[in-house]
């Protein structure tokens, strides 16, 4: 039976074929594209050696494009999880409008996060409706998206108030897969709701946080559409994570040798950060 | 009576604490319906609807940024793409599922490890190996890269739900003398239809939402995906940001459509794309 089953091994031929093409020599091209200092469209170009990669390092936009990219993606997980657990916690209980509430909540997950962008743009401009509550409420008009710190922050709760669909799906699936009957135990042995809350349902729930918070991490590092919609990487290049950042030191400045080393950049800071965080992740799971 | 009642209670009060928080979820989608239904000159407040509903801006949006051409290619490409991620994924995860070799393991590795891989990091190479092909602002030029992205996905969801497919129903086909290649046609895949659910919906919407692929691989006007015509009517600086509005709504309106209809499926997919 064995050796039948080895004769399948040809099925996922057209898969690796893809792989090899769309992935791996990508990969390898773009390593050493990283070395030249082509501008990506004239046929003369020729190598440098390191000297995108010191670039790099001394580059002051990028070390803003790094930093925002941490704070997209740890700051989107983090405000993420609390927000989902909530959710979950609360559209968990039974009552008349959970299901319309987790479907409206669920619901931006789909939409595709550039459109979503430019619809908060109704939001966030000048004359948008944000500025007229704070209008209302007796407050100035704000500038939404106009220094560094506005730019990165509203950006950052765009992109957690269109995703946290996706943890509170998980918390929700998470906390139905707990048996009843731990909470029944609990409270005949006199536990209030709080010690149920941190003794069996916070440990219970661990895979769920696991998954949860390396989806939305990953995804946060990633952050592109949002940027795009919304700033375009401004003021200047205030709003820009490395995905961006990418795109415009390719397409804006032309320099593709240097775009693709940030790309290095933000292959290498991704595979990092997940690494770590499964580390973390694996180090804790035997405590439970 | 007494608990009855206060059950009554706190069942009105929580409901209306999760009303109130769906409604600041609905808030985006509201402002741009509001802008969708006004005049430009319109000044009115963004979030009340004008007096008289104004549908123009929809029309108007379907002639200038020729939706029409943008919806036909992103239902071609997210078809092609959906149909081919069914096919080599699923024929994919066979081997991985059935023959555990350490050569599979190695290959479920890499395949595992692709995902993380983020494709913006490859944007340069790619991008010149599809100008080197001639595929920049072609339909099956952006096609492949599509089907290689979400592959993985795909391949992993069906290596383990064919994991769960007991191996004597293929085994009892061979001994009868089934090929087992036979067996995975007959048997095995039309056992894969929750999973495909899954994938599909993953896959589908993964596709019509791009931007990232699109924006570059698809520069022609002819070639536009509707993120990209979206995106066309925002850029322009003095165009009609109500027109802009009907235009997001449009193109958001498919898969708000599929997903109210078949929401169990979405969550599921979701779920299970997750749960990994």
């Amino acid at each position: 039976m064995e050796k039948t089953y080895r004769r399948t091994d040809v099925m996922y031929l057209p898969a690796l074929f893809l792989f090899a093409v769309f992935v791996i020599f990508p990969f390898f091209e773009g390593i050493r594209i990283s070395f030249t200092n082509w501008n990506g469209f004239s046929q003369k170009f020729s190598y440098v050696g390191f000297s995108n990669f010191k670039r790099l390092a001394l580059d002051e936009n990028v070390r803003i494009a790094f930093t925002n990219t941490l704070i997209y993606g740890f700051g989107s997980t983090f405000f993420q999880q609390i927000l989902g657990l909530s959710y979950a916690l609360l559209l968990n209980m039974k009552f008349a409008s959970r299901m319309v509430a987790r479907t409206i909540i669920y619901l931006p997950v789909l939409i595709s996060a550039v459109i979503m962008g430019y619809m908060w743009y109704y939001l966030v401009q000048y004359d948008g409706a944000l500025n007229e509550i704070v209008v209302a409420l007796g407050g100035s008009k704000q500038m939404w998206l106009g220094s560094r710190v506005s730019a990165v922050g509203t950006i950052t709760t765009i992109n957690v108030l269109q995703f946290v669909g996706v943890s509170m799906i998980i918390y929700l699936a998470g906390l139905q897969g707990i048996p009843g009957m731990y909470y029944e135990a609990a409270e005949i042995d006199g536990a209030g709701a709080w010690q149920r809350f941190v003794h069996i349902t916070v440990p219970m729930l661990y895979p769920a946080f696991v998954t949860s918070i390396t989806v939305n991490l990953i995804g946060g590092l990633k952050l592109f559409d949002a940027i795009m919609a919304l700033t375009g990487g401004g003021p200047g290049y205030a709003s820009h994570s490395l995905a961006t950042l990418i795109n415009s030191t390719y397409f804006g400045s032309q320099m593709a040798g240097y775009a693709a080393a940030i790309g290095l950049l933000l292959f290498v800071s991704i595979l990092v950060f997940t690494v770590l965080l499964q580390l973390v992740f694996k180090k804790r799971e035997v405590q439970y | 009576m007494k608990k009855s009642r206060s059950r009554l209670v706190a069942n009105v009060f929580l409901s209306l604490v999760a009303l109130a928080i769906a409604a600041i979820h609905v808030v985006p989608l509201w402002i741009t319906v509001t802008n969708s239904l006004k005049t430009r000159s319109d000044l009115s407040s963004n979030w009340t609807l004008p007096k008289r509903l104004v549908w123009d801006n929809f029309t108007k949006a379907l002639d200038v940024g020729n939706l029409p051409r943008a919806f036909y290619n992103t239902i071609i490409i997210t078809l092609v793409t959906t149909l081919f991620v069914v096919l080599i994924g699923a024929m994919a995860a066979y081997p991985l599922a059935r023959n555990k070799s350490q050569r599979n393991t190695l290959v479920k590795t890499f395949v595992l490890s692709i995902m993380m891989i983020p494709a913006l990091s490859l944007l340069v190479p790619l991008y010149v190996l599809l100008v080197r092909v001639r595929g920049i602002s072609t339909l099956w030029g952006i096609i492949p890269v599509h089907i290689t992205f979400n592959l993985p996905l795909a391949i992993f969801l069906y290596a383990n739900f064919i994991g769960t497919i007991p191996k004597d129903l293929d085994e009892a086909a061979i001994i009868d003398g089934c090929s087992v290649f036979r067996v995975f046609d007959r048997i095995v895949l039309p056992l894969l239809k929750p999973v495909t659910v899954s994938v599909i919906i993953l896959t589908a919407v993964a596709v019509w939402n791009d931007y990232q692929f699109s924006v570059y691989f698809l520069q022609k006007p002819i070639s536009r995906v509707v993120t990209l015509a979206i995106a066309s009517f925002f850029g322009i600086t003095g165009s009609d940001p109500n027109v802009a509005a009907a235009a997001a709504l449009m193109a958001i309106l498919p898969v708000t459509v599929l997903y109210l209809i078949l929401q169990k499926y979405f969550v599921k997919g979701m779920v299970d794309s997750a749960v990994k």
